[in-house]
């Protein structure tokens, strides 16, 4: 789950690390009341969405599509440049390298008190997972795409790993602080900012802090001048306050409802519909119906113990994807009975008066039973023995390969 | 002989009176799975019901393990406490015994309770954790065997090929697909889809090399992390027994989440592609459709001169 800049910043506040003082905005009179508020001559316009490389990004009128401007982060030097970027941000649509092509509606503004800026650097924390422990990254090269100097110059880049057992060590942080060059006063801000971190990083069950840039200032202070977070979703029963931070609108509506009903779903861009179980399995359905010639239209795990109801649900919800030609059901029966799965599509299909082609892959526990109650349906229902066979009938029974 | 479990194991069952606890435990006495009891804290005392026949409960793992001599435990304990259980579980085998194996079948533990538990479990050298959020381990034997997990213990056979997936269901899809050109299974291990696991590939395939009634393996991977490229690697130079190989995910969009914690593409990287390329050099033979994984699997064999 990610949560946006101005809530990261928050957070960040709340745990002792430093920041610049900051409006969250949603209206352009807001923008111009927060710079009044600021009362710094230099201010950041940001926008937020949950995404990088907003700076670099474009910002586009939602319904024309014509170029409002460029770059979804300005700097204003007087108020009347606040208005001008703050109308151009909200309520238009923000392209940028991570958003793809459709880029995403700017709905909140974040308005920032500038600072001097003496050096920018990198800092992520985040978990490892080859060496099963929290990892701490941080870079001279601050403010650069941290991908692109790991590429080219990775022994810009250091990396601390946390003994979870022992903590982040002060020996951890302060070797840390002098591979960046960091001396005096800005060494140690840097160190005591690091623990406060890590300590939000463990406290609040983030999957990923990454400041970039972390700052230091003309006066040797330390600041975190951009803020990514986010967190693991498996933590969620730990964090009430979650639930306030998370912005919806920036989720995609019907994966939401899916969870909620205990189901997995990622919508594609294909048109043949997948009803699975299990997630390997799920993944695998997908690439062979791209094997065959078609195209997936979603990635759909109905878990180890879907019911009649949820075997519903998933139907309804891939077919309300208009791109949808046909359907491709493909369950290796374990704990589920596959009766139980063929009594469900049946009901399915009934009560939702299914009328695109439909191929049922049955495997494991009853499985005789299960096809044999499809077969006795009237119902147009292909059956196929395995994944590769389904495949190929789905592809071929909307008409063939795309 | 078969890796870690054998088909006797005694087994315990953590979390026995919950729903999913109870539920598996009767499945794996069924298929003959040598249970010996359970344990929920509180309900030390209590006996459950498997199959007809009472089983003892235990307060804590510690009781449990020195009352039964247990071999190994499983765990199906809700996400808030099976980062602890895990913990109980490794602290009281290495306690009593110096070793065990510990299977976690719970989805959704939050990643810094594995990380914790994961280095709690690595200094406890005897004990191994299998999982989570996997399957489970399964050893075929000629009547039963030792099934130790969720997975439908009938599709099953005692055999010389030894599996190891990341997924529940492609694993038995990869069981059917040997039972499809007639070769059993030595053991099945579901090592789990999150980003922070216990057992991983390589001490499986380093068990598989090291055990003689394992003559083939086949490896299941997915998009995410690097381990399916680490392990081939470490195949092409250890690994002298024929490997057959599948990745789910190829078509699996970037920066999505697919149903496991850990499937997912990130920065471009652990992608399918990547992982069949990592398979193809180490000498692996990739089916790119998992109905033919047994196919493959034969054309290996012949080669190997094994059928």
């Amino acid at each position: 789950m990610n949560i946006h800049e101005y809530q990261g910043k928050a957070l960040l506040k709340a745990h002792g690390v430093p920041v610049l003082e900051g409006v969250h905005c949603t209206t352009v009179d807001q923008a111009l009341a927060a710079y009044d508020q600021l009362g710094s001559k230099v201010v950041a316009v940001k926008s937020q969405i949950h995404a990088g490389g907003r700076g670099k990004g474009n910002l586009y009128a939602p319904d024309t599509g014509d170029l409002v401007m460029e770059g979804g982060v300005k700097i204003a030097f007087a108020k009347d440049e606040v208005e001008t970027y703050a109308t151009n941000i909200l309520g238009n649509v923000l392209v940028t390298i991570q958003t793809g092509a459709d880029g995403k509606l700017v709905r909140n503004l974040y308005v920032e008190a500038g600072c001097d800026i003496a050096h920018e650097y990198y800092l992520a924390i985040l978990v490892d997972r080859e060496n099963k422990s929290v990892l701490i990254m941080a870079s001279t090269e601050g403010g650069m795409d941290i991908e692109h100097v790991a590429e080219t110059t990775p022994e810009k880049i250091h990396k601390i790993s946390v003994d979870p057992n022992a903590g982040l060590l002060g020996y951890q942080k302060r070797d840390l602080g002098l591979a960046l060059g960091l001396s005096g006063g800005a060494h140690k801000a840097f160190a005591k900012a690091l623990s406060s971190m890590y300590e939000m990083f463990v406290s609040s069950d983030c999957s990923m802090l990454e400041i970039n840039p972390l700052v230091r200032t003309a006066d040797d202070g330390i600041v975190a001048l951009d803020a990514k977070v986010s967190f693991d979703e498996n933590a969620e029963f730990r964090h009430k306050n979650w639930d306030d931070l998370r912005d919806l609108s920036e989720e995609e509506e019907v994966e939401i409802r899916a969870k909620e009903t205990g189901l997995s779903y990622v919508k594609l861009d294909g048109n043949i519909g997948c009803l699975v179980n299990g997630a390997g399995l799920a993944m695998a359905t997908m690439d062979v119906i791209k094997l065959y010639g078609g195209e997936p239209a979603n990635f759909l795990d109905v878990g180890g113990g879907a019911n009649e109801e949820q075997v519903k649900t998933a139907f309804s919800i891939i077919l309300e994807d208009p791109n949808v030609k046909g359907i491709l059901v493909n369950i290796f029966g374990g704990i589920m009975r596959c009766d139980i799965i063929a009594r469900g599509v049946i009901a399915a299909t009934e009560a939702l008066s299914l009328d695109v082609p439909l191929v049922v892959r049955l495997a494991g526990t009853n499985v005789d039973e299960g096809k044999a109650i499809l077969a006795a349906s009237t119902l147009n229902i292909h059956p196929a023995d395995d994944l590769a066979e389904g495949a190929q009938k789905i592809v071929e029974l909307i008409g063939g390969v795309a | 002989m078969a890796i870690w479990i054998e088909e006797d194991a005694k087994v315990l069952v953590q979390g026995i009176t919950g729903k999913q606890g109870m539920f598996h435990a009767d499945k794996m006495v069924e298929y003959g799975t040598n249970i010996v009891g359970g344990c929920t804290p509180g309900k030390g005392g209590q006996t459950v019901d498997l199959q007809g026949q009472a089983y003892p409960v235990w307060n804590s793992m510690f009781e449990a393990i020195q009352a039964t001599d247990a071999d190994a435990t499983v765990i199906y304990v809700p996400p808030p406490f099976a980062g602890e259980a895990i913990m109980e579980a490794a602290d009281a085998f290495d306690t009593i015994k110096g070793e065990g194996v510990v299977v976690c079948i719970t989805e959704g533990i939050p990643t810094l309770d594995m990380v914790k538990a994961v280095a709690f479990v690595e200094n406890r050298p005897g004990v191994r954790l299998i999982g989570p959020n996997c399957p489970g381990i399964i050893t075929p034997g000629e009547k039963g065997g030792a099934k130790i997990g969720i997975m439908p213990g009938h599709i099953h056979a005692k055999g010389r090929i030894g599996i190891v997936s990341k997924s529940g269901t492609l694993t038995y899809e990869a069981v059917a697909q040997t039972m499809s050109i007639d070769e059993g299974q030595s053991t099945c291990v579901g090592i789990g889809g999150d980003p922070v696991n216990g057992t991983g590939f390589i001490e499986c395939l380093a068990a598989f090399e090291a055990d003689p009634q394992t003559e083939a393996i086949v490896m299941i991977g997915e998009i995410g992390g690097n381990a399916e490229q680490e392990a081939a690697a470490w195949a092409a130079e250890n690994v002298t027994k024929p490997i057959v190989g599948f990745v789910a995910g190829a078509t699996a969009p970037p920066g999505k989440r697919m149903g496991h914690a850990g499937a997912i593409i990130s920065g471009g990287k652990g992608t399918a592609e990547e992982k069949f390329a990592a398979f193809e050099a180490a000498g692996i033979a990739c089916a790119k459709d998992p109905s033919e994984l047994g196919a493959v699997l034969l054309q290996s064999l012949k080669a190997a001169g094994l059928r």
